[in-house]
């Protein structure tokens, strides 16, 4: 439970009320990893690009440590398990050959993702060679079968926890497609038989196997060859595995990096169009902002978790109460009560689905009229079939018209207005980029809308607007500093990296603490390019004229009253600051004989809060000067 | 407080063409009233009413004239007499004169004030400006308009006109109509006037700003183009959502003979160590702890102050980037505005260059936002122009916040153009759905946008401070059902379907739509959205033939139907009635099909799916007679009518007794306890009895 009120995220204006923001659920996910360690992962095909960092294998580890490092912070209660198969030494509770299970001190091999485990796997490939070591597991002439050992394992790591509270999957990640190329006749048909056979058994247990295959260009994954069976592929299903093949590394990393993550929806609602006519959708949230999560308080002592207990206390009489029903609210001076399902009732005006109100063109759609992060839709057949046929229907027709839906629903306790905005599929370099179907975008209400432009216009005097020429000049600015190619979500938060390398190096016991780039910081050696600079002084004379430098001090003409006299004491706290030596004084213990006023000059002066009573005042003061 | 004291006079137009307006007018004028009784007690409001048979005004009596304008109240501090006054506003039958009565109420705040409380006098006024105003004396209407206009700057007053014309009466006279706009026109232009045109009812709602807050920044400073180029900006949040009231709790341990009780109750936390719950942890001796996968991580405050990441407060630009490469939907929150400082030209001139430049290119800004020193985080956002038409206004730009890397769950989903063809529209269908997108219109050309943001009211919002009211005045009040006026939001416009009943008719028969047979209903209850308010009463209904378990319909073949559907109700229950491998299936059915029956009348807009609900019922009285089961019909009966009446579906029933639906009676089935002379007058006494 967090009650504090100055969480370190928080903006002014975050609100707590969060389900939604998190889009969390409930059910688990155990995963585990099977890594192909063979040779053949380790082969770079291109012979420019650096050894280390071209080889499939880089490839599957780092996106397999990127995802932990989100797990870890964005669902730390599902289990993984990492498995290497086609290894040299072995390593697994059924003590078979050519698997071998990578585990951490102080975790079960399938467990929470710990700080250990990231910090181990993530210098793993330094010492695979030595402690693990890669080795073809299929040969002709021998019977063993590393692919069946390795599900055989999986299969038994994911022994654990029930198949209706956890969700159990073996993410299979290989460049063969044909694992039993190397061998033939009555052996391979016997051990691919054997293998398929192991397979259908854990899918028979409610664990689902899925396999992201890894190759290059110039060597297509057949997937036909062998791993449809297994994943029991058939027909549309077939095509989508071939997106991944014949892709440039760095766009497969961002591929992997999709599919190792298991899609949730929030719930599935109804959409009602018209005349009792519902199909039904699913709802993802798909952004969402991530913050540093819940805090646990402990006792600083023990460092053991607490919890707090809720009393209500009676203000007139001072007797302890059980949680009252009744609400008040003081109006035209009386008290007016409430039940809290008077309350619920006022709040239930829609039924939790989604009902269709019509349909506008998009430029009714305003830049201003957002609210919150917005909601993605997508059809299902799974209960109502021919949702989404229509669904797909009615997503051409507002394509093709440049129209939204304009929707009322989205919550039972908080519906709201929205706005449904189609989203046709971006495919770049072979990866899904935007998937196609529905953005549900909440719409604000008249009075959630501020008229702050109006504030300041002035009916007499008309707003000055910028000549042909200042436009031009800006035009060529923004023509010059384009930022190609930009992409939403192409930073990563500095704020929530830093808290996590400090968790992450706290969690571990180091001393130092980790520096974060930030990544947010504008780009100086580009805005330095004379080019720019060029530009930027045409654009600043155009507008400035001559004098820009005075801008900046002509400003006092148009203060308020209130920041000219903020700005007053400012100086004068300045002047008086200098006139005390404040070291001596805190050193001698000689603060408590200052006035307040006299207090606060040393404040003012180095921009700290003035409020709160003399030892208040003090001790920040103190505190600020390191005593 | 008493700092953003205003003083508003409401000048209303009660003449015979907006009698049919003027429930509406009530309302909004109670909800502004009413949230002043709460948020703002010392505003002061006054009522001015015009085309009112009988004339009573100072002006009147002090100079001669303004006939037909009635101050139905004089300035004074909200109360709960004002709100009744205008809740019940008299129907009058002369056409008003609106010039006269702003006059009339210019001079009631100039009396009142002076030149005192500048910029914290408002006037409103409420008309169809359909009238001509008088010819004055000398000079033209317009001269006089202005006249008026600068009198009103110079008394620093503001003016909100509302033209409320809806559809109806719109043969009246074009050339006054257009007259009269022309001189609220002036009005815009020479005072700081707004005027609002309405067609429905539901925007009049939202018309009227009934939310007074005055705007603060949250940033003041710069806005870095270059570390040598910056622009003075002020930022304002643009729209923040207007939560609902949080209430207090309420406490009556106090004696009733207690005048100062506050009735207010305290809520102490105490913190407790899990392990050992008798042992008090002071507050102060707690340690935030923040989880790492399995492990809490504890850090103090002071520690976490000194790691912690400390941008400096300013607003630097990173680049412009190709408006199409933000997409909409990646807007994150609530949303902000930037303007130039304001009185400075040259912020505004540069402002206002790029955004000419920006929208001419179609470009966008991106921007990293540190508002305040001190604040833990950065915040990365996109600008985008907002090139003013008002003369008066400077341009701006909207800031809208960017999802970090962190934020984006990128999930991959097939592609529509890889579904199997069963589940792709044919030509015929992609017909269908193109006109029912392009005519289910909101937005008609020529015609005002319908439900548009800025002037739809929050229909939650309404209906509490509606209910508060009530509640005031008897403390016995159940919640009232959502007014029609309201539903407009929350449900399709009858209207609307009406005209397009064709299309969506043609839609429908387009499109098939059926159950998943495969699907075991057991799953199927899982993924069930509750819906609203009923589950309570549907366990009741059950009566235990709900209570078999689930896995008694594991049937070698599941094709066999097992659940009533949306897409055809009555075959579905046929279907499960006449199955015989088990006794059960009779009561299963029925009481599927009063879930049916329940969920189509909850969920019909308009008596939409009356008829399919119809339909259910009397292939529920059939299915019931055969079987011998008149009472579950019977019961089942006379409760939806009880929760028909209680939900504001009276029409249902009256649907109902016109398509002579009536319970089952003795004759019918022996069981019954219904005499046939009791069946067929059971619509009628309920209908009494309620």
């Amino acid at each position: 439970m967090d009650l504090d009120p100055e969480d370190v995220f928080r903006d002014d204006e975050d609100d707590p009320e969060s389900e939604f923001h998190q889009g969390r659920d409930f059910t688990k996910e155990l995963l585990v990893y099977l890594v192909d360690a063979s040779p053949k992962m380790f082969s770079t095909s291109c012979p420019s690009e650096d050894a280390k960092d071209g080889s499939l294998f880089h490839a599957a580890i780092s996106c397999i440590l990127e995802s932990l490092k989100t797990q870890i912070i964005n669902r730390s209660y599902d289990e993984v398990a990492i498995c290497f198969f086609n290894t040299r030494e072995k390593k697994n509770l059924q003590d078979l050959n050519g698997v071998y299970v990578f585990n951490v001190a102080e975790r079960e091999d399938l467990d929470r993702p710990t700080a250990r485990l990231i910090k181990e796997f993530e210098s793993i490939e330094e010492k695979f060679d030595n402690d693990i070591g890669s080795k073809y597991g299929i040969l002709s002439g021998s019977r063993d079968n590393s692919l069946y050992n390795a599900l055989w394992v999986a299969q038994a790591l994911l022994r654990k926890g029930s198949a209706k509270t956890a969700d159990k999957r073996i993410l299979l990640l290989t460049n063969e497609d044909d694992p039993f190329g190397s061998i033939k006749g009555i052996t391979k048909m016997d051990m691919m038989r054997t293998t398929l056979q192991r397979a259908k058994d854990a899918q028979d247990l409610g664990i689902s196997i899925e396999l992201l295959p890894l190759s290059r260009r110039n060597d297509e994954f057949n997937i036909s060859l062998f791993y449809a069976e297994l994943l029991g592929l058939e027909g549309d299903e077939l095509t989508q595995f071939q997106a991944l093949a014949g892709e440039r590394l760095k766009d497969m990393k961002e591929q992997l990096r999709k599919r190792i993550f298991k899609k949730r929806k929030i719930r599935r609602i109804k959409f009602i169009i018209a005349n009792g006519m519902s199909i039904d959708v699913d709802t993802y949230a798909l952004i969402r902002p991530t913050n540093p999560g819940t805090i646990t308080w402990l006792d600083s002592v023990t460092n053991l978790p607490i919890k707090s207990d809720r009393s209500f206390i009676c203000t007139d009489t001072g007797a302890l109460l059980q949680e009252p029903a009744q609400r008040f609210q003081s109006y035209k001076s009386e008290d007016v009560m409430l039940s809290v399902d008077e309350l619920s009732e006022i709040k239930r005006i829609a039924s939790g689905h989604l009902r269709l109100l019509g349909f506008k063109p998009l430029s009714c759609l305003k830049d201003y009229h957002n609210l919150r992060p917005s909601t993605f839709i997508f059809p299902s057949d799974e209960e109502v079939i021919g949702s989404t046929c229509i669904f797909v229907a009615l997503h051409r027709s507002m394509l093709q018209l440049n129209r939204f839906a304009l929707a009322f629903g989205g919550s039972s306790n908080n519906p709201h207005l929205v706005a449904l905005v189609a989203q046709n599929e971006i495919i770049s370099g072979g990866g899904q980029v935007e998937p196609p179907g529905m953005h549900l975008i909440y719409l604000p209400y008249s009075d959630d809308i501020r008229h702050v432009e109006e504030v300041h216009a002035d009916a007499n005097t008309i707003a000055p607007r910028a000549t042909d020429d200042q436009t031009k000049t800006a035009s060529a600015l923004v023509r010059r500093i384009d930022l190609k190619d930009f992409s939403v979500c192409q930073f990563s938060n500095p704020a929530l990296q830093r808290h996590y390398a400090v968790l992450q190096a706290l969690a571990l016991d180091e001393d130092e603490m980790p520096e974060i780039k930030d990544e947010t910081l504008p780009d100086q050696e580009g805005m330095a390019r004379p080019g720019i600079v060029k530009l930027l002084e045409e654009f600043k004379l155009s507008v400035f004229g001559e004098n820009y430098e005075d801008n900046d001090l002509s400003t006092g003409g148009t203060m308020t009253e209130a920041s000219r006299k903020r700005k007053a004491i400012a100086d004068n706290a300045t002047k008086e600051y200098s006139k005390y030596d404040w070291l001596e004084l805190a050193d001698t213990g000689k603060l408590k004989d200052l006035t307040v006023a006299e207090l606060k000059y040393y404040l003012t002066a180095n921009n700290l809060s003035v409020t709160g009573a003399k030892a208040a005042l003090i001790s920040r003061i103190l505190t600020h000067m390191g005593k | 407080m008493a700092r953003n004291k205003e003083a508003l006079v409401l000048v209303l137009d009660v003449g015979p063409t907006m009698h049919a307006i003027l429930p509406q007018i009530e309302k909004v004028c109670s909800m502004l009233i009413e949230k002043k009784l709460i948020y703002s007690k010392s505003d002061e409001v006054g009522v001015v009413l015009f085309g009112t048979e009988a004339t009573e005004n100072e002006l009147t009596k002090e100079v001669g004239g303004y006939e037909h304008i009635t101050v139905l109240r004089h300035i004074k501090v909200v109360d709960g007499d004002l709100l009744q006054a205008l809740q019940n506003l008299p129907r009058e039958s002369v056409d008003g004169d609106f010039l006269d009565a702003i006059v009339v109420g210019m001079d009631m705040l100039i009396k009142k004030f002076g030149p005192t409380n500048k910029g914290k006098k408002r006037l409103c006024l409420i008309t169809n400006a359909l009238h001509p105003i008088k010819d004055p004396y000398e000079g033209t209407k317009e001269d006089q308009v202005s006249t008026i206009a600068s009198q009103m700057m110079a008394q620093g007053m503001k003016m909100d006109c509302v033209i409320a014309r809806l559809t109806q009466n719109m043969e009246a006279n074009k050339r006054i109509m257009e007259e009269n706009d022309l001189l609220l026109r002036v009005f815009s232009n020479k005072s700081s006037s707004k005027t609002v045109y309405v067609e429905s009812p539901t925007k009049l709602l939202g018309a009227l700003r009934t939310r007074n807050i005055s705007p603060v920044t949250i940033y003041r400073g710069d806005l870095e183009l270059s570390p040598k180029l910056n622009i003075k900006v002020w930022v304002y949040k643009k729209t923040s959502e207007e939560k609902f009231p949080t209430l207090k709790r309420y406490s009556n341990k106090a004696p009733p003979t207690d005048k100062f009780a506050t009735h207010e109750v305290k809520v102490d936390y105490e913190y407790k160590s899990i392990e050992d719950p008798t042992r008090v942890v002071p507050p102060e001796q707690r340690i935030k702890g923040y989880r790492y996968g399995p492990q809490v991580v504890p850090i103090s405050s002071a520690e976490l102050e000194a790691v912690k990441f400390k941008p400096d407060k300013s607003v630097k630009l990173l680049g412009f980037a190709n408006a199409s490469n933000i997409m909409r939907h990646y807007y994150m929150k609530d949303v902000n505005i930037f303007i130039a400082e304001p009185g400075n030209a040259k912020p505004i001139l540069a402002v206002s260059a790029l955004a000419r430049a920006m929208k001419e290119m179609m470009k966008v800004a991106i921007v990293r936002c540190v508002w305040r020193q001190g604040q833990g985080n950065v915040v990365v956002g996109v600008l985008t122009p907002n090139v003013s038409d008002n003369e008066n206004i400077p341009d701006s730009f909207y800031f809208n916040v960017l999802p970090f890397a962190e934020d984006v769950r990128e999930f991959q989903f097939p592609s529509f153009s890889n579904l199997p063809s069963s589940m792709q529209p044919n030509q015929q269908q992609q017909e269908a759905a193109d006109r029912l997108v392009r005519m289910l219109d909101l937005a008609p050309l020529g015609k005002e946008e319908i439900l548009q943001p800025d002037f739809t009211p929050n229909p939650i919002l309404e209906r509490f401070y509606r209910y508060l009211e009530l509640k005031s005045k008897d403390k016995d009040a159940a919640v009232p059902p959502l007014d029609e006026t309201l539903k407009k939001i929350t449900e399709p416009d009858p209207e609307i379907l009406f005209q397009n009943k064709s299309v969506i008719e043609d839609f429908r028969r387009c499109f098939e739509l059926k159950e998943n047979p495969k699907l075991k209903k057991s799953t199927r209850r899982l993924l069930k959205e509750k819906p609203s308010g009923l589950d309570d009463e549907r366990e009741v209904l059950g009566n235990g033939s709900d209570a078999q378990p689930m896995d008694a319909i594991e049937y070698p073949c599941k094709i066999k139907t097992e659940k009533i559907g949306d897409a055809n109700p009555v075959q579905d229950f046929e279907a499960m009635m006449s199955r015989r491998d088990s006794p059960e299936w009779v009561s299963k059915a029925i009481q599927c099909m009063k879930d049916k029956v329940f969920e189509l009348v909850e969920n019909s807009c308009e008596g939409d799916s009356y008829q399919k609900a119809l339909e259910c019922l009397t292939a529920l009285r059939k299915g019931c007679i055969l079987e011998q089961e008149p009472k579950q019909f019977n019961d089942f009966i006379l409760h939806l009518y009880k929760f028909c009446q209680q939900k504001d579906l009276k029409s249902f029933c009256e649907y109902l007794a016109s398509h002579c639906i009536t319970l089952i009676s003795k004759t019918e089935a022996a069981d019954s306890e219904v005499t046939e002379d009791e069946a067929k007058t059971f619509i009628v006494k309920s209908e009494q009895g309620f």
